[in-house]
């Protein structure tokens, strides 16, 4: 008898017509199955981490909300934040087919950033590679990146090929891939070493691999902040890299952070200057100096393209 | 730009004869069209062809070419530490309409910029060949070379327009057998190494014409910019029977011996200037296969620009960027290269045409290699119709000596002030005295050449040389002297009888005028241009 019902002082309902009671007078097959005794109980499955199935967000009725998203409040929210400079997406002209797309990664705008400067045809035909424990850790979290971004769970913290075969399966069925090799936002605005993932799954997908370089979106929100601070932002798109037969994964995930470094260059200096640099060898490197923490930040200064081409407002007399 | 799959197998250029089920005939008409129904029995119409399949991975065949060049050695065996590194490249006359992005010249000269930055040369200038043309604003820069060259050179000042007026930026070569002066950029001339990207969109383009005229200044050109040398050409598109080419050839002749060393780079690109769907893709299909949605779309973008502002109607057509794609590129030695390029752009343009006709009609469309991102102003309608449809021809031209060309154009008296500033003086001042080319040429050509406020304009602002509407008027001296009469439908009467030729109101009043030079009932050929074709005359 429900507490309302002593309140008002109502008499009980009879036994027969008391929904709860009728249910769990039903039986199997409309109620679970009790588990035998002396037989082990079937694991529960567990949908979220690594094991969550995104597949209802690759369905029509979610990508169509995804779009909406990501072509209505999520560019209104990049332009006012990060005022995006794009470069370089005449170098997909002859791009065709899905494509692996590797970025360089500092904080969480990078994602909606990507999203919204990736060009057509594969903006709204990708997925994001996102780590299985941050961004799957509850059902609600799992639900809301699946939904705004695409996300799929990736392994970041057990050597598996289960989420990287998942992956290559998702290629192959014509979706593009968003990945940040580095697995984790930059800790000090330097970059960390690019991981094989993505050299993995142009490997096996047979797919190129587009390099990108984001910069700017530390000064944002970068790791450990919560609130956004509102500056600008630049992303270059390299020319798309496919394995040459002789390359391993690991030798081609070194070269696709060498590009990644060669754009960071182009984007701090002039394209010219920074081919004459890579062809040297003398690209600057992304991940930075090897020095004590202070010298570290010290040397990464103000990289922006924009801060170095500043011009004085008199000129010397 | 990979090729798009849809056009495998096209199909070549043909003429049809007119009969009376044939439906009205398309004519571009300006920043507008016509459709004109055309005698039955006695007229016919020439088709380009479907464009050609564009290179599958263009970059790639442009590497090939930079690696395996005609007659030359392989682009990094040039290339070294030290050396003086000059690129050329066709200014924005070329392609027309511009195209989009990345623009052909801008994938080359990324990929010869890369292997000389391997090659670790430091010493490296971009110019704009543009001879006696207006200069190009950073916005065509960008559009033609890419963000990434432009950012990287320009602030520099190492990215330029060619300036055929500094005095002290040029340097004579010396002269041909024929006595003319060979003259060049002096950056050019002096550099280790020149390399010309060219883009060849008709026949006349590319070869020694690039870097004897792009690189040149008045006193190098004109020596084949000149009425004497464009009446023997015949046509300037058929580089053979071109005295134009003849001179420019001579004057290769002097820069191989004095000159620096040219590695030439030529591309073709196909017929696909209208796209193979969107809104102007009609343009380029076959009046009977025009589908209910092509018609509906003509009808619509037709009563749409009636109803547009002559102004708006302009931007709308310049804004449009066309789809050309890549057929081929060969670098290496010139003429080598030229020759293959001839072959490669002929592939795509050539229709054969047997016999001549009494009357030849045009439809002028809203460009020309002059008018980007400016205005068709009627000594540009001139060019374009007696200059380059005119000598749209090999072997001998459409049109029967003493014969009529009817082109449709509303032919506005309307100028650029800042991009024509001659042309305005030329057309009030030259043209109210006389159309008489060598007559022109003799009286008036210096004064305009020299002129001081034309100079400034043209090295400081953005206008075409003084001499240059001179030029275009001289591209129809070979139309003029052929043809006993040229009749506009469509144009503005005052502009069309400033120009010596006689307005008509409709393409019939425009036969009937015919009949009186050519007799009645008269043989009519229409030049269904563009996409671009080129009559093979026999």
């Amino acid at each position: 008898m429900s507490r309302l019902a002593k309140q008002l002082n109502l008499p009980p309902l009879p036994r027969a017509l008391s929904p709860i009671l009728r249910y769990r007078a039903l039986g199997f097959p409309y109620r679970a199955p009790s588990t035998p005794r002396g037989v082990a109980p079937a694991p529960k499955t567990i949908n979220r981490g690594a094991d969550y199935d995104a597949g209802w967000a690759r369905k029509y009725p979610a990508r169509l909300a995804r779009a909406a998203i990501v072509d209505g409040p999520m560019r209104l929210a990049v332009s006012g934040l990060a005022a995006p400079d794009r470069r370089g997406q005449d170098r997909l002209a002859s791009l065709q087919g899905p494509a692996i797309f590797a970025a360089n990664h500092h904080s969480h705008l990078d994602t909606p950033l990507l999203l919204t400067s990736i060009p057509e045809p594969w903006r709204h035909q990708i997925l994001v590679g996102a780590a299985a424990d941050y961004f799957f850790g509850t059902r609600l979290t799992s639900a809301l990146s699946s939904l705004v971004i695409g996300a799929i769970p990736i392994e970041r913290s057990r050597v598996s090929r289960r989420s990287a075969d998942q992956a290559a399966d998702l290629v192959a069925q014509g979706w593009s891939l968003l990945l940040f090799p580095e697995g984790g936002r930059s800790p000090d605005g330097w970059g960390q070493p690019f991981r094989g993932g993505a050299a993995y799954l142009a490997q096996k997908s047979g797919k190129p691999v587009v390099p990108i370089h984001i910069e700017g979106t530390g000064r944002i929100l970068r790791k450990g902040k919560s609130l956004p601070r509102p500056s600008t932002t630049s992303v270059t798109f390299g020319r798309p890299l496919r394995p040459s037969q002789d390359e391993n994964t690991v030798r081609f995930a070194a070269r696709i952070e060498a590009e990644v470094s060669a754009l960071a260059d182009e984007a701090s200096s002039d394209w010219y200057r920074a081919r004459i640099r890579a062809h040297a060898g003398a690209t600057p490197q992304l991940t930075g100096p090897s020095t004590g923490a202070w010298r570290r930040a010290w040397a990464l200064g103000d990289r922006s393209r924009r801060a170095r081409q500043r011009t004085r407002r008199w000129p010397n007399l | 730009m990979p090729s798009d799959p849809r056009r495998k197998a096209p199909r070549p250029g043909f003429v049809l004869d007119v009969d009376k089920s044939t439906p009205p005939i398309l004519f571009h008409h300006g920043e507008q069209f016509r459709l004109e129904k055309l005698p039955a029995d006695r007229s016919r119409v020439i088709y380009p062809a479907e464009p050609l399949p564009g290179l599958k991975d263009p970059d790639e065949a442009i590497r090939e070419a930079l690696l395996n060049p005609i007659n030359e050695d392989p682009l990094p065996a040039l290339l070294w530490p030290g050396m003086k590194l000059t690129i050329a490249f066709d200014d924005l006359s070329l392609p027309l309409p511009s195209m989009r992005q990345p623009d052909i010249r801008q994938r080359i000269i990324e990929q010869v910029l890369d292997m000389a930055a391997a090659a670790a040369v430091d010493d490296v200038h971009l110019i704009a060949a543009l001879a006696l043309h207006r200069r190009m604003t950073e916005a065509e820069f960008r559009h033609a070379l890419g963000d990434r060259i432009y950012d990287a050179f320009a602030p520099q000042q190492t990215l330029y327009n060619h300036d055929a007026e500094d005095h002290d930026g040029m340097v004579e070569l010396g002269l041909t057998r024929h006595d003319e002066q060979v003259t060049m950029n002096r950056r050019a001339a002096e550099s280790d190494l020149l390399i010309y990207v060219n883009l060849n969109i008709v026949s006349m383009d590319g070869g020694w014409k690039s870097t004897a005229t792009g690189l040149s200044d008045y006193k190098g050109v004109r020596h084949h910019h000149n009425v004497a040398t464009m009446q023997n050409s015949k046509s300037f598109m058929d580089r053979h029977s071109s005295e134009l080419h003849h001179s420019n050839w001579r004057q290769g002749e002097v820069i191989k011996a004095h000159g620096p060393r040219i590695f030439q780079i030529e591309t073709t690109i196909n017929n696909n200037t209208f796209g193979y769907d969107g809104p102007l893709s009609v343009l380029q299909k076959r009046e009977w296969e025009w589908s209910a949605r092509d018609r509906a779309t003509f009808i619509g973008m037709k009563n749409a620009l009636d109803v547009t502002p002559s102004a708006a109607r302009r931007k709308i057509f310049q804004a449009w960027e066309a789809p050309y794609e890549l057929t081929s590129v060969q670098a290496g030695e010139v003429e080598a290269v030229h020759q293959q390029t001839l072959e490669n752009v002929f592939a795509q343009h050539i229709v054969p045409v047997e016999g001549q006709t009494d009357v030849l009609t045009f439809g002028l469309p809203y460009i020309c290699p002059y008018n980007v991102n400016s205005v068709m102003n009627p000594i540009l309608v001139m060019c374009l119709g007696l200059g380059y449809f005119f000598n749209l021809y090999r072997g001998k031209p459409l049109v029967r000596e003493g014969g009529v060309v009817i082109m449709s154009h509303p032919t506005p008296w309307e100028f650029h002030p800042v991009h024509h500033p001659s042309y305005i003086d030329f057309f009030e001042q030259v043209l109210g005295d006389t159309t008489d080319p060598i007559e022109i040429e003799k009286r008036y050509e210096e004064q305009f050449a020299y002129d001081e406020w034309y100079i400034h304009l043209y090295r400081n602002s953005y206008a075409y040389h003084g001499v240059h509407p001179f030029y275009m008027w001289y591209w129809g001296a070979h139309a003029l002297q052929w043809l006993g009469r040229v009749i506009v439908v469509g144009g503005d009467p005052r502009s069309v009888r400033r120009l010596g030729f006689q307005p008509a109101s409709t393409m019939q009043d425009a036969l009937e005028m015919a009949g009186d030079v050519v007799g009645p009932d008269p043989s009519i050929t229409h030049f269904h241009n563009p996409p671009i074709l080129m009559a093979d005359v026999t």
